[in-house]
């Protein structure tokens, strides 16, 4: 038990302080990693409660690809952090006061709480016997909640089409993949066995292209480089 | 577990993901004619989701987390009309606007799957959830205009909103979780019974619910963002806005405040009259300094929401049948507006002043008169529809004693009419420009069968007076 414990405080001190060190920090990049480490600190927590399904869930959605993108995104947009955090001294008493009030409403709503007297034992075990935790949460997914699940999903696949339809644009120059041109493509279209006498090289054959007298899906190859946009 | 009960979502689903599919393999770039087609399988989808409804079975199914009855029913009939108007007032518009891509009626779909499902739900995760797949399509269409920067703007606006609404109901829903320890409604519903043992920090999450809720109407004071995004989504995209998701959100108040929380009426009832009251007035007021025509129709939005909350601020089935009409005369009208709004084009740019439909009374005397007849209704002139939906609604506050409600409704009418009959006489009695584009013929359709429901309703209320009636008396019984 006194393991337990040490584990618990342990791991919510680090929590927490990662959070704070979140918002505090000024290299938008170690925000990101300290981000990292709350994610991970929770996880913890998770398995503590005995859900460590959803602690792997944590570490392989949050850390593994929602953390990783903000880390991209940080690295890769021009974004001036210091000056967003510009306001944030001038802001801050103003902020803190009203946490501060709000935070002493809840309590005065929050007092009122009346714990059940199972719920001491209700908190933890809701795992039924012999089923690991992942199969436990799998098996109420599908039956009771089959309803909610497939609803989510279909909020996913909203997610998806407005990623695509709000940035996906079709470049001029984008050149696509053509799968069965690619499969349809034999040797003899494209390569040529040619008897180059020593030290005569293929120039003086006239050959400087690839044979393919149209490209695919009639495609001049010219006119997608460079060289093409300038010409247009 | 009666699944069957979900059947028209389920219906509508396998449907959009299969003119998903559909539109990605005739060719993303094929043009605006995969669009149209597209359209058209989403509206006959919508058709016959509609004869499923009418021919669906009553229950509860999803180990209680879904539910239909006559009050679900009525509010997808609804909200399919409206998604369905809206849709085919954007065929035409898109394809002028280069807008034309067959994922603009997939998202309209879905969202409409969402907004169905908000109306039939029976547990706040249900609730959640569609609320959210309705959201998140709908920023995504107020976006859909993404090389201009208003639409870019009112999209992110919204999400960003949205999402700070959606903060505010989850934190409401665990609230009342946390205190009750359960989301079903029906079983919210019993441990209400006795209002009296009712801890404060359950109504404080009943509070931050309405809060979130609110801001799904464009209810004042979480009103904010309608202007902003109105003016700045695609118009089509902005009429789809305030006829089928505000029928929803409305609905599922209702459905929210009389299922599990109907005992508790005494602790909600002041919160929507404030909100109903403050929308009446700010709804009213400020469309009246407005200069665009987009902007105006989402202070008038405000407003009508503050009317149909009347209903339910009263609380009795008379108040909720107020608030059915209220939403099928605003429906009608609000397309049939929209559908003149979009016809508003000059060589091919489309104006959204209200200086631009100076002279329309002689140039197209037949836009000019449906307008006239969508700007009586909404004023809340009679024989127009949008006077019954008032009339309903003041009739149950006045049998309920709500005198004051009644009162600053019907004051706020009458200052409300000053903006609506400004535009009649900017038609007609204004110095013209020159004429308006051909109009294709959607518009025109749309315009003359919002119109006709308009101006004859007076003939025929009976069945949607009934079916209100029905609806309502499976919540405040």
């Amino acid at each position: 038990m006194a393991l337990q414990a040490i584990a618990f405080y342990l791991m919510a001190a680090v929590t927490l302080g990662s959070g704070l060190a979140v918002v505090s920090a000024r290299n938008p990049v170690h925000s990101v990693l300290f981000l990292i480490a709350a994610f991970f600190s929770a996880a913890g927590l998770f398995v503590l409660l005995g859900a460590e399904f959803l602690a792997m869930l944590l570490v392989v959605v949050y850390v593994g690809a929602v953390a990783v993108l903000f880390l991209f995104v940080v690295m890769m947009l021009d974004v001036d952090f210091a000056e967003l955090r510009g306001g944030f001294q001038r802001y801050l008493p103003v902020g803190l006061t009203v946490g501060a009030l709000l935070l002493i409403e809840l309590l005065l709503v929050l007092g009122g709480w009346k714990l059940a007297p199972e719920a001491a034992v209700l908190k933890l075990s809701s795992t039924p016997g012999n089923v690991s935790n992942t199969a436990a949460i799998g098996r109420l997914l599908y039956t009771d909640y089959i309803f909610l699940f497939q609803a989510a999903g279909l909020i996913l696949l909203v997610a998806m089409i407005g990623a695509i339809v709000l940035t996906l644009r079709d470049r001029k120059t984008s050149r696509h993949q053509v799968i069965r041109v690619q499969n349809e493509r034999a040797v003899a279209d494209t390569l040529l066995m040619v008897d180059a006498g020593l030290g005569a090289g293929i120039k003086t054959l006239g050959i400087y292209r690839p044979l393919v007298e149209t490209p695919p899906q009639g495609r001049d190859p010219v006119a997608a480089t460079e060289l093409g946009e300038r010409r247009s | 577990m009666n699944w069957t009960t979900a059947i028209p979502e389920i219906f509508l689903s396998v449907a959009g993901l299969a003119i998903l599919v559909f539109g990605v393999l005739r060719g993303r770039y094929s043009g605006p004619g995969n669009a149209l087609v597209c359209s058209m399988l989403v509206l006959a989808s919508f058709a016959v989701a509609a004869i499923l409804i009418i021919g669906g079975n009553h229950g509860i199914g999803y180990n209680g987390q879904f539910t239909t009855d006559a009050f679900s029913s009525y509010a997808k009939l609804l909200i399919l009309a409206g998604a369905a108007l809206g849709l085919v007032l954007s065929l035409d518009y898109n394809r002028l606007e280069g807008l034309a891509r067959f994922e603009f009626p997939v998202l309209v779909l879905l969202s409409t799957v969402g907004m169905m499902v908000m109306v039939s739900a029976s547990s706040m995760m249900t609730l959640y959830l569609g609320l959210e797949l309705q959201s998140l399509s709908l920023y995504v269409l107020a976006a859909f205009a993404r090389d201009t920067l208003r639409s870019s703007e009112a999209g992110l606006k919204f999400f960003v909103l949205g999402a700070l609404a959606s903060g505010l109901l989850l934190y409401g829903i665990s609230l009342v979780y946390g205190f009750s320890g359960t989301m079903d409604f029906n079983v919210l519903a019993r441990s209400f019974a006795d209002p009296a043992g009712v801890a404060p920090g359950l109504i404080v999450g009943v509070v931050f619910i309405v809060a979130g809720l609110a801001f799904k109407i464009s209810a004042v004071p979480f009103h904010m963002w309608t202007p902003d995004v109105y003016e700045g989504a695609p118009t089509p995209v902005t009429g789809f806005f305030s006829t089928a998701p505000k029928v929803a959100a409305i609905c599922l108040i209702v459905r929210l405040m009389g299922t599990p929380f109907g005992h508790l009426l005494a602790s909600w009832q002041q919160l929507i009259v404030l909100v109903s009251i403050a929308s009446m007035v700010l709804g009213s007021l400020a469309a009246i300094g407005q200069t665009n025509i987009k902007r105006l129709m989402a202070y008038s939005s405000i407003g009508h929401m503050g009317y149909a909350l009347i209903g339910l601020a009263v609380g009795t089935a008379e108040g909720v049948r107020g608030v059915l009409i209220y939403m099928v005369t605003y429906v009608f009208m609000n397309a049939g507006t929209f559908a003149c709004l979009i016809a508003m084009r000059r060589r091919g740019i489309a104006l959204d002043k209200i200086s631009d439909l100076s002279g329309l009374g002689r140039t197209d005397p037949m836009l000019a008169g449906w307008m006239t007849v969508f700007m009586f209704s909404m004023a809340g002139i009679p024989p127009m529809s949008g006077f019954f939906g008032k009339l309903y609604v003041f009739l149950a506050a006045v049998q309920a004693g709500m005198w004051t409600l009644a009162v600053i409704g019907v004051l706020t009418s009458v200052i409300g009419a000053y903006y609506y009959l400004r535009i009649i006489k900017v038609m007609y009695f204004d110095e013209g420009g020159e004429a308006f584009d051909r109009r294709p013929m959607s518009l025109s359709v749309v315009a003359a069968a919002a119109g006709l429901f308009t101006l004859f309703f007076f003939v025929f209320p009976a069945p949607f007076v009934g079916a209100a009636q029905a609806a309502a008396r499976v919540l405040f019984g």
